[in-house]
C-alpha cells in the first residue's frame, strides 16, 4: 500500500477518508499519545507554523482540546473567539477569514453552528481546515477519537456492533461515527425517539434504526450515549426528561442486554441521570474519561499530517 | 418605422413554420409566406427562430427598497437579454406593494425605463403580513393583473378564505406562496437525504401540501381563481390534477431550476442552491418535468430573485433564499429539456410566451396580426456563457455561474423597439 497523501488536506467529515487513511490516522495518534504521557509534553514537528481556532460557537473543551493539540507539536496557536470578536460587530465570517489569513494562518480548525462553515472557510482562505464541528453536519475529530478509543480496546473495528442511543437528529457526532465505523467494517444500529430520528438513516448509512432500547442493545459490543438536551421538550419534539429517561437511560438495567463487558461511551457533555445513570457513566466498562484524553492524540495526528511535520 | 424579418422560422399557432414578419411601430403588420415590402431595417433570421416575446409571472425587482440588488432598469434590462417582453412583479418589496401608489410607481418606472413590460401584482394582505385584506379593489383600479403574498403565505386560513372572495368580486388571480410555517420551521433545504446527511434542517414537502389542498378547497368554496406559484412536489401535482378534474379553476407555474436540479445540488452547501421552495427529491423533478409536458402545469415562472453576493456568499443557513433566473430560463431549458428530447421546442415555447399571457388574461398571445409586436429571435446552435461578466442582472446569485449553454436570445423587440441585440 503507498503511505497516505495528507499534505495540505482538509478534514470537512470523515467521507473524505478511506479506511486505510483512517487507520493511518489512528497509528499516528497511537504515537501521538504517547508523548502525552511523557513528562515533557512536546515535541518541536509544528515549529514555525501557525493554527488558528476559530471558534463561532462557544466549545471550551473542544477548543482546548485543539489547542493543547497545536501547543504540544509547538505550533504557535491563535485563539479566535466569537462573542470577542469582530463577528459580534456584523462582520461576515468571509472577512473574519480574508483578516486572520492576511495575519497568516497555515491551519484553521473550526466550530460554527452552521453547517458547511468549514468548506467556506477554505473556499476563502485556501488553507487547509478541520472541522471542529459545523452545526448537526459533522465532527470527524470527535468520530476520529471515538473511533481510535474503541480500537485501542477492543482491537480491529470490523465485525464489532456498536449502538449509538439518543437523539440522533440533532448530533452531528452520529453522523460523522456512523461513516467512520461503517467504513471500518462495524455494524452500527442507532437507537431513539421517532421524533428525533432522521429519515432515511438506513439508506444514507447503512445503519440499523431501532426505537427501542432493549432491541438496540443486544449482544453490543459498544454502547455510546449521547446528550440530551431540554430544549427539544420545547420543540415539541418530546413530551418530558423523564419519559425519555424511562425508555432511554443508560443504566445497570438497560445494559445488561449489551455484551457483559461492552463499552460504555459518551461524547460529553453529560446530563447524568438523564441519558446515563452515574452506575454506569464511572462503571468499570467506562472509557468516557479516556475519551478526552484521546481526543488531544487524535488531533495531533490530524495537525501533523497535514502540516507535514517531521517526525 | 418599419422593421421587415425575413426567413426565420416562426412560431404560429403551436407549431414552427416559415414566415416573414413586417413589424410597423409597435405592432406586427403581417405575417406571411413572403414579404416583399421596403422597410426601414431589413432583418435576415434565416437559420433563426422566432417566438412571441415571453412572459414571466413572477419576478421580483426589488424595486422599490432594495435596489442595491436589482432596480427596474437592471431587472427588466436582464428579462429583454432573456427574450422577456413581460414581467409581472411580485409586491415583496420595501415598502410591499399594497396600495395604489406604489403600484403606480412601478408602472410609471417601467414604462419611463424598463426594457420590457411589467405588470404588477399587489399583495394579498396588507404589507403581506397576513392580518387584513389589501385594498385590491383600488390596486386593480391602478392596474393590478393578480394578488399575492409570494415569499409569505397567508397562515389563516380563514382569512384567505376572505381574500379569495374578496378577490373573485375583481377578477383577480390569487397566486399562493404555499408554505406551512410550523411545518416548515427554520428549514433550509429539502427535507430528504441531504438534510439528513448535512443536519441542515428540513422543509418538508408537506408544507406545501397541505397549503396547497386548504387553498383548493377554499378556492372551490369561493370560486376563486387559483395560481400555484413554483410548484415543487409530485403530490402537489397530484392535488391540483384532481381539482382540475373537479372542474375547479387553479393553474399552476414551475421554474427552470424545479425543472432541472434536486436535492443533491444542495450538499456542497453552495447559497446558490437555497431558494424556496427548496430544491426536492429526483422524484418530485421528475413529476415536474412529466407535468410540464403533460400541460398539467401550463407555465415556466423564473422566480428571479436577486440578492447581492455579500448576502448571499456566507453560511448556507444565514443565507437569504432565492436565485437570479431571467438571462438563463430559456436556455437551461432548451439545453436541458429540449436538446435532451423531454419536452419539444414548441412546449417550452407555448409555456414561456403563450400559457402565462392567458391564465393572468395579460393580452391576447402570439405572433398574429394586429398583435403587439412582442418578438424574440433566437439562435438555437449557438452557445450563451454564463458568468459575473455577462450577466445583466445587478445580482450574480445562479447555480448556472459559469457554464455553457446551447440557445441564444439574439434580438428581443417590445412593442417593436429592439430591447436586446446579441454582440
Amino acid at each position: 500500500m503507498d503511505t497516505p497523501q495528507f499534505l495540505g488536506r482538509n478534514v470537512f467529515d470523515l467521507d473524505d477518508y478511506s479506511a486505510e487513511e483512517i487507520m493511518y490516522i489512528l497509528e499516528a495518534a497511537k504515537g501521538m499519545k504517547e508523548i502525552n504521557l511523557r513528562e515533557y509534553k512536546k515535541i518541536p514537528t509544528l515549529r514555525g507554523k501557525t493554527i488558528c481556532t476559530l471558534f463561532v460557537e462557544n466549545s471550551t473543551r473542544t477548543r482546548m482540546s485543539f489547542e493543547l493539540a497545536a501547543n504540544r507539536l509547538s505550533a504557535d496557536v491563535v485563539s479566535f473567539q466569537a462573542e470577542v470578536s469582530a463577528l459580534q460587530k456584523g462582520e461576515s465570517l468571509q472577512d473574519t477569514v480574508y483578516t486572520l489569513d492576511a495575519m497568516g494562518i497555515d491551519l484553521y480548525c473550526i466550530r460554527h453552528s452552521s453547517p458547511g462553515s468549514p468548506q467556506l472557510v477554505h473556499k476563502h482562505s485556501g488553507k487547509p481546515v478541520i472541522n471542529g464541528g459545523d452545526g448537526r453536519h459533522a465532527h470527524p475529530t470527535q468520530a476520529l477519537l471515538d473511533i481510535f478509543s474503541i480500537w485501542e480496546k477492543l482491537g480491529d473495528i470490523r465485525g464489532l456492533k456498536i449502538t449509538i442511543v439518543g437523539d440522533i437528529l440533532n448530533s452531528r457526532v452520529v453522523r460523522s461515527n456512523l461513516i467512520g465505523m461503517k467504513k471500518l467494517g462495524a455494524e452500527v444500529t442507532v437507537c431513539g425517539p421517532r421524533t428525533l430520528m432522521p429519515s432515511f438513516m438506513e439508506e444514507i448509512y447503512g445503519c440499523k434504526v431501532e426505537y427501542d432500547l432493549q432491541t438496540a442493545l443486544k449482544d453490543a459490543d459498544v454502547v455510546m450515549g449521547l446528550r440530551m438536551q431540554l430544549e427539544r421538550q420545547t420543540e415539541g419534539l418530546f413530551p418530558s426528561l423523564e419519559e425519555y429517561t424511562k425508555h432511554y437511560v443508560l443504566s445497570k438495567e438497560t445494559i445488561r442486554y449489551a455484551k457483559k463487558d461492552a463499552l460504555i461511551m459518551h461524547p460529553g457533555p453529560m446530563n447524568r441521570g438523564i441519558e446515563i445513570l452515574p452506575e454506569i457513566a464511572d462503571g468499570g466498562q467506562s472509557i468516557i474519561v479516556e475519551q478526552v484524553a484521546n481526543g488531544v492524540a487524535v488531533r495531533m495526528a490530524l495537525m501533523f499530517l497535514i502540516l507535514g511535520g517531521k517526525a | 418605422m418599419k422593421t421587415l424579418i425575413k426567413n426565420g422560422t416562426v412560431y404560429i399557432d403551436g407549431a414552427f413554420c416559415a414566415r416573414d414578419i413586417l413589424i410597423e411601430d409597435e405592432i406586427i403588420s403581417q405575417v406571411s409566406d413572403s414579404i416583399e415590402a421596403i422597410a426601414d431595417v431589413t432583418v435576415d433570421a434565416s437559420g433563426k427562430h422566432i417566438f412571441p416575446g415571453f412572459v414571466d409571472l413572477h419576478a421580483h425587482l426589488r424595486d422599490p427598497g432594495q435596489t442595491y440588488k436589482e432596480d427596474i432598469v437592471t431587472g427588466t434590462r436582464a428579462a429583454a437579454k432573456g427574450g422577456f417582453t413581460t414581467v409581472c412583479a411580485m409586491p415583496n418589496t420595501e415598502p410591499v406593494i399594497d396600495n395604489i401608489a406604489a403600484v403606480e410607481y412601478i408602472q410609471r418606472r417601467a414604462k419611463d425605463l424598463g426594457f420590457c413590460k411589467v405588470r404588477v401584482i399587489g399583495a394579498i394582505t396588507k404589507q403581506s403580513e397576513g392580518k387584513e385584506i389589501s385594498e385590491m379593489a383600488t390596486m386593480k383600479s391602478g392596474g393590478i393583473i393578480g394578488v399575492s403574498d409570494d415569499g409569505k403565505c397567508v397562515q389563516n386560513a380563514r382569512l384567505m378564505l376572505n381574500c379569495m372572495k374578496y378577490a373573485v368580486n375583481y377578477d383577480l388571480p390569487v397566486i399562493i406562496h404555499a408554505e406551512d410555517y410550523n411545518l416548515a420551521g427554520k428549514g433550509q433545504i429539502h427535507a430528504g437525504r441531504i438534510a439528513s446527511k448535512t443536519g441542515l434542517s428540513g422543509i418538508p414537502a408537506i408544507a406545501e401540501e397541505v397549503i396547497i389542498a386548504r387553498d383548493i378547497m377554499l378556492a372551490e368554496s369561493t370560486k376563486a381563481r387559483l395560481h400555484v406559484a413554483h410548484v415543487s412536489t409530485a403530490k402537489s401535482l397530484e392535488l391540483i390534477r384532481d381539482a382540475q378534474n373537479r372542474g375547479i379553476q387553479v393553474t399552476c407555474e414551475v421554474t427552470p431550476h424545479h425543472l432541472l436540479l434536486n436535492e443533491e445540488a444542495t450538499q456542497t452547501f453552495d447559497p446558490n442552491t437555497k431558494m424556496k421552495p427548496p430544491l426536492r427529491s429526483e422524484q418530485d423533478r421528475l413529476a415536474l418535468v412529466e407535468g410540464l409536458k403533460s400541460g398539467l402545469i401550463s407555465c415556466i415562472a423564473t422566480d428571479h430573485a436577486p440578492h447581492a453576493d455579500y448576502e448571499k456568499e456566507r453560511e448556507f443557513d444565514h443565507a437569504p433564499f432565492g436565485i437570479i433566473g431571467f438571462e438563463t430560463a430559456f436556455a437551461v431549458l432548451y439545453h436541458h429539456l429540449v436538446r435532451a428530447g423531454l419536452i419539444s421546442l414548441e412546449r417550452l415555447i407555448e409555456a414561456m410566451a403563450i400559457a402565462p399571457a392567458n391564465i393572468m388574461k395579460l393580452y391576447q398571445p402570439g405572433i398574429i396580426e394586429g398583435n403587439k409586436a412582442d418578438l424574440v429571435i433566437a439562435d438555437l446552435d449557438a452557445k450563451i456563457l454564463v458568468n459575473v461578466d455577462t450577466l445583466l442582472s445587478k445580482s450574480k446569485n445562479t447555480p448556472w455561474l459559469n457554464q455553457v449553454f446551447m440557445g441564444k436570445i439574439v434580438t428581443t423587440y417590445c412593442d417593436g423597439d429592439v430591447t436586446w441585440k446579441a454582440d
